[in-house]
């Protein structure tokens, strides 16, 4: 027993069908300190989070607050005890004044009157709002809704605060204000589970870092003790077997030409993706390198149109006679994500279970999924169930997806599984560019490997790729280029052949490469 | 939980237990359960009630059909009444005044009646599709607005007739009417029903065999990942409003008076919503829950007759239906439960040697097929 601990988790599993998100997990967060939670999208950090929160129940493992043992069924219960969250995703009445989104919900504990001001009042200033607390909402930034969501859990009596992912939404002032906060809340005994995957965020705030990866604890450092990089491999791994040496295949002709694409954010004039141009080549793997969140997911969705790009342009296809002219490329800006597939585009969603796959439907419908218009899948507008299911037969063969059949629905399988299924439908429509986005996140490691293997040999038939991932090893492993990108823009090029992950984490940070 | 035996479970449940719900009512009210199931039963060889039963099931089933086809993109056409009974009311407006040669005045009329119907249904989904504005929101105003629409279309000094105390429509020649076939004493089977039948089919064929009904389905299960497969969100929303619409529009035209009066049908559109939801949007099902609430409709009547109540028919309707809605969502989590602790096991298995590279083969006896786990709460959230 820890006397000093506020919190402690102990032994935690919890599994989804497909996925195993914590697998014995031991943590430890003593009181008054900012304890930081790392780990890339889908390391499991939410799914702690959440357990902790009550929102979730473990599978097994059980949590102790101030050395007690403690069971939250529901969140309410996680607030009793003095644990509050705030989420990444604001949890506001946009109609409602500041004082009475605080109060909703809390009536009980000092009533709706002037009792119940003066105590907003006081906690306000604490968490540096500054704002009168009968503005409507509507009328607040985003960085005083955050500290309206920290004041509404303070007002319920918390004494542990997880912030989820708080500075996704704010802009580097912003930052700093908030880091100014939580030290302050600190000083005055609070204590803070910080969640992250911004290496140098994580740094300058927290007193103890622990690392998740693959829904397992890696360790818990000291930030003063651990540089960037260590951390970034703590992260991203590098027991993973060694891609290995072999010769270029990368040819001259150009698949994929991007051409000064711009996004703006949804919410006005920020640009997520500021002027990107790149070229990928048949044969070639192009690798993006960067921390979450500075624009890969957006530059692949861009590309897929399934965002509307502000400004630039997209060309597929091979160049007749030399580079930089269009003959023989399709300018695809105009198309929607439809018939950008039908181009010859293949695309490896980041996200599987969102965006490459239907949970309950059956595996051959998954095969229709983005080839519901072409051969062999349909004819016009009827669907071939026969060639489908032939075809998926064909996916689950080639790709040694493990299954029963092809009628089980995709739910049923291991995110392995699920992931060579999305892997070989997307290179089963003879595609001029996969787009390939952290291609083996959450798989074992013989779906790694094997996953490797198939694009490797497709570049050796001459596709191009786009390859995103968090995996520098994969990165490094895989790609004949290397991008680096950095709040919405391409700011540097590796040689794969020569650069170390800690060459390319220092760079991801924006240090000079 | 697989196959016919699954799909059958939750609705057999849910009928037994509100019969045995009803059974307990006729008990306290001092009526015998018995005879009343008895008379329920005998009434369907009696006269023309079977071929009634058939005959006011096929325009539940289309009504059921038009939610239905709303449902399957998660969109909550409440809009159905308001559509039907538009297009009843201009389909009789325009078949009264154009008289066509036979065949083709029929198909006129019914041309007429889909695309009022689709009209209408197209306003909400305009403003769904491109304003955002909630079809469950537009389809209620919808249905308001059509009641005032036709209150002034079958008024005397614009398209009515004054026919005694009623206002009607100007009767539609006999060219017009919707052909049926005579069964002698047993009645006539209205030809809707074969139409019914013959949608039922197409709907069947949409949903399992077209690119559409493809990305209906997908549309409706992921929006997310419809879209990353290239589905316009947009465009289907505002086809599976206009199709469900036109479904409805057929839904007035059973021909029984040929004209629209003040006392034409209401309530369809309403009751096509419990029955999509007791045949779970699945043609055959959609098919079962019209005949069983059809046959509800009538033994009521025979009830009536031998002095039971007859609210007692309408109590089992709406028990059945919320019986059906609970079964289902209890046999659903039942088999989300299992089939996570199925995973959890297997997936511990494989983690033991989880240090040492590629995990074996995926123990025996994996997940069997069928189980429809819902998309809700089975995807591992996770932090974006």
């Amino acid at each position: 027993m820890n006397p000093t601990a506020a919190v402690q988790l102990v032994g935690i599993s919890k599994s989804f069908p497909g996925v195993i998100a914590n697998s014995n997990i031991d943590l430890v967060v003593r009181t008054g300190e900012v304890h930081a939670l790392c780990g890339e999208n889908g390391a499991g950090k939410s799914t702690l989070m959440k357990i902790l929160y009550g929102m979730q129940q473990p599978d097994s493992g059980h949590i102790e607050v101030n050395g007690a043992q403690v069971r939250f069924r529901s969140p309410s219960d996680a607030i009793k005890a003095g644990i509050g969250m705030v989420h990444q995703h604001f949890m506001l009445a946009d109609n409602l004044t500041v004082a009475e989104n605080v109060l909703l919900g809390a009536e009980s504990e000092h009533g709706i009157g002037g009792k119940a001001r003066r105590r907003i009042a006081e906690l306000a200033a604490t968490t540096g709002l500054r704002v009168d607390p009968n503005l409507p909402l509507a009328r607040l930034g985003v960085a005083d809704r955050q500290r309206v969501e920290i004041l509404k859990v303070l007002y319920r009596g918390a004494r542990v605060v997880i912030l989820d992912e708080p500075t996704a939404v704010l802009v580097p002032q912003e930052v700093d204000e908030l880091f100014g906060t939580v030290r302050e809340m600190r000083a005055q005994g609070y204590t803070f589970l910080f969640i992250s995957h911004k290496l140098d965020e994580v740094r300058s705030i927290a007193d103890t870092i622990t690392v998740i990866r693959r829904g397992r604890c890696v360790g818990t450092v000291d930030p003063r003790q651990v540089t960037s990089r260590r951390l970034a491999e703590m992260m991203v791994g590098s027991e993973l077997p060694d891609p290995g040496s072999r010769e270029s295949t990368v040819t001259d002709r150009e698949a994929l030409r991007v051409e000064d694409l711009t996004l703006l954010a949804e919410d006005g004039e920020r640009r997520v993706l500021d002027s990107v141009s790149l070229v990928v080549h048949a044969g070639e793997v192009l690798g993006i390198a960067g921390v979450e969140g500075n624009g890969q997911t957006e530059l692949v969705e861009t590309i897929m149109a399934m965002r509307q790009a502000a400004s630039g342009r997209v060309l597929l296809g091979h160049a007749g006679d030399g580079a930089g002219t269009e003959g023989g490329q399709v300018d695809l800006t105009p198309l929607g994500t439809l018939r950008r597939r039908e181009a010859g585009i293949g695309y490896v969603p980041e996200d599987r279970t969102r965006h490459g796959l239907l949970p309950s439907q059956p595996l051959w419908a998954n095969r229709v999924l983005g080839y519901q218009s072409r051969p062999p899948i349909s004819r016009g507008v009827l669907l071939d169930v026969r060639a489908a299911r032939a075809d998926t037969e064909r996916i689950v063969t080639e790709f040694d997806v493990r299954t029963p059949g092809v009628d089980v629905p995709a739910a049923a399988l291991s995110g392995g599984n699920q992931q060579k299924l999305v892997v070989g439908r997307e290179l089963s429509g003879d595609p001029v560019l996969l787009i390939a986005s952290h291609p083996t996140r959450g798989v074992d490691v013989g779906a790694q490997a094997m996953i490797w293997e198939v694009i490797r040999g497709a570049q050796r038939d001459g596709l191009a790729v786009l390859l995103v991932s968090a995996d520098l090893d994969e990165l490094i492993g895989l790609s004949d280029t290397i991008k680096v990108m950095l709040r919405g823009r391409l700011v540097a090029d590796a040689d794969p052949a020569t650069v170390t992950p800690e060459q390319l984490g220092a760079a991801m940070t924006g240090a000079a490469l | 939980m697989s196959g016919l035996r699954g799909r059958l479970l939750a609705p057999v449940l849910a009928v037994v237990f509100s019969a045995l719900l009803c059974a307990v009512a006729l008990l306290f009210s001092g009526d015998h359960p018995w005879t009343a199931l008895r008379v329920m039963i005998s009434q369907v060889g009696q006269g023309t009630t079977a071929v009634d039963i058939v005959n006011s099931a096929a325009v539940y089933y289309l009504s059921g059909l038009a939610v239905a086809l709303g449902f399957q993109m998660k969109l909550f056409n409440i809009g159905v009444e308001g559509q039907f009974r538009l297009a009843a009311c201009v389909a009789a407006i325009v078949g009264g005044l154009w008289v066509l040669p036979p065949v083709l005045h029929t198909v006129m009329i019914i041309v007429v009646a889909l695309l009022v119907g689709a009209g209408w249904a197209g306003v909400a989904a305009v403003l769904k599709a491109y304003r955002g504005v909630s079809e469950v929101i537009s389809t209620i105003m919808l249905n308001a607005i059509s009641t005032g629409v036709i209150a002034y279309l079958i008024r005397p000094d614009t398209f009515g007739v004054l026919e005694g105390n009623n206002i009607s429509t100007r009767p539609i020649a006999s060219g017009g009417h919707f052909p049926g076939i005579t069964l002698g004493t047993k009645g006539t089977l209205f030809g809707m029903v074969f139409v019914a039948i013959a949608l039922g089919i197409g709907y069947w064929f949409m949903l399992g065999r077209t690119r559409f009904g493809f990305e209906l389905k997908a549309s409706g299960e992921s929006p997310t990942a419809a879209a990353a497969g290239g589905v316009n969100a947009r465009r289907m929303t505002v086809v599976a409003l206009l199709l469900s619409g036109a479904v409805a529009g057929l839904i007035g035209l059973p021909g029984r008076d040929f004209a629209y009066t003040l006392n034409a049908p209401q309530g369809y559109g309403f009751t096509g919503i419990a029955i999509a939801l007791l045949g779970r949007n699945n043609p055959v099902g959609i098919a079962a829950g019209s005949l069983l609430w059809a046959f509800l409709d009538k033994a009521a009547l025979a009830l009536d007759n031998i002095g039971v109540p007859r609210e007692i028919a309408v109590i089992m309707q709406g028990v059945t239906v919320i019986s059906v809605v609970i079964a289902y969502e209890i046999v659903r989590r039942y088999e989300l439960t299992a089939q996570r602790r199925r995973v959890a096991a297997e997936a511990n298995l494989a983690f033991a040697p989880a240090e040492s590279p590629p995990p074996g083969p995926p123990p025996p006896g994996s997940p069997p097929p069928g189980s429809p786990s819902g998309p809700t709460g089975v995807a591992p959230s996770e932090a974006r």
